[in-house]
């Protein structure tokens, strides 16, 4: 029955946006991290989405492929007060680009809410069919 | 041999609603994978492929062999073949083309998607409908 596939679909979708929006999440709270737990200043996270076969053959799931580090070069700051400062006064702060964290965010919810819209069509087309021939 | 009528009767709401649940399928893969990139989008001929199930249904399909006379003649509709579906997918004409390689215009799938829903339901209605028109008929009041 394709309609119930429409459950898995969605359901892969939903799980892969939440989990950018947990990247974007940590790459907001630690826009600001001049240091980590390997003493290096924090670096962007992005995932990369990947098509996976479902239960049919025609339509594909989507799951988190990987987590990569963004490349973009660090952020250098000249703040001589830092305790992390260089003998110049400069501290290399994290490649976090909060503008375009906002953006992804954004678009993360909306491709959110368009799979729940999706599945609840699907919901209701399916109760809709179990009430065929009744009254 | 009613039950080979009831089954025509309904035949073609049956092959439609089967074309409409995985059209809908395929549109919320489309939907799911729209940050995909260079996923492309994919959809039916619905048209094409309901053409393709009526023929089946009125005789263009296979009739099973007969060993003996007294055997009674099956006639293959879509209901008793098995109807192998909407065939291959096609891949959606691109829009507005994207960096990423990606495919999906979103307002294009909703539109779709929306559209499908409400035939889907039509479908429904009207199998409803004769499925009390056959009731009718069968309680003869």
């Amino acid at each position: 029955m394709s309609l119930f596939n429409v459950f898995n679909i969605s359901g892969s979708a939903m799980s892969a946006q939440s989990q950018r929006l947990n990247t974007v999440a940590s790459n907001l709270a630690n826009a600001d991290s001049a240091t980590s737990a390997n003493g290096k200043p924090y670096k962007a996270k992005q995932v990369v989405f990947s098509a996976i076969p479902s239960n049919s053959p025609d339509a594909s799931g989507v799951k988190v492929d990987k987590v990569i580090e963004d490349p973009s070069p660090a952020k250098v700051v000249y703040d001589p007060k830092h305790p992390l400062a260089d003998e110049k006064g400069y501290v290399t702060m994290p490649n976090v680009n909060v503008t375009e964290e906002m953006v992804n965010m954004i678009s993360a919810s909306r491709a959110y809410q368009n799979n729940v819209e999706t599945m609840n069509a699907a919901k209701s087309m399916l109760l809709k069919t179990l009430s065929i021939g009744q009254n | 041999m009613i039950l080979n009528k009831l089954d025509t009767a309904l035949g073609f709401h049956q092959d439609a609603l089967r074309l409409r649940a995985k059209r809908q399928e395929l549109i919320a893969a489309n939907i799911a994978n729209a940050d995909t990139p260079n996923y492309k989008a994919r959809d039916i001929d619905f048209k094409s492929a309901i053409q393709q199930a009526s023929q089946l249904a009125t005789g263009g399909g296979l009739s099973t062999a007969k060993t003996s006379d007294k055997h009674m003649n099956g006639i293959a509709t879509a209901n008793n073949t098995n109807f192998a579906g909407p065939g291959e997918p096609l891949f959606r004409p691109i829009i507005q083309g994207s960096v990423d390689g990606n495919t999906v215009d979103m307002d294009v799938e909703r539109n779709a998607f929306a559209d499908n829903a409400i035939r889907y339901e039509a479908s429904l209605l009207m199998m409803n409908g004769q499925i009390k028109k056959m009731l009718t008929a069968i309680q003869g009041q």
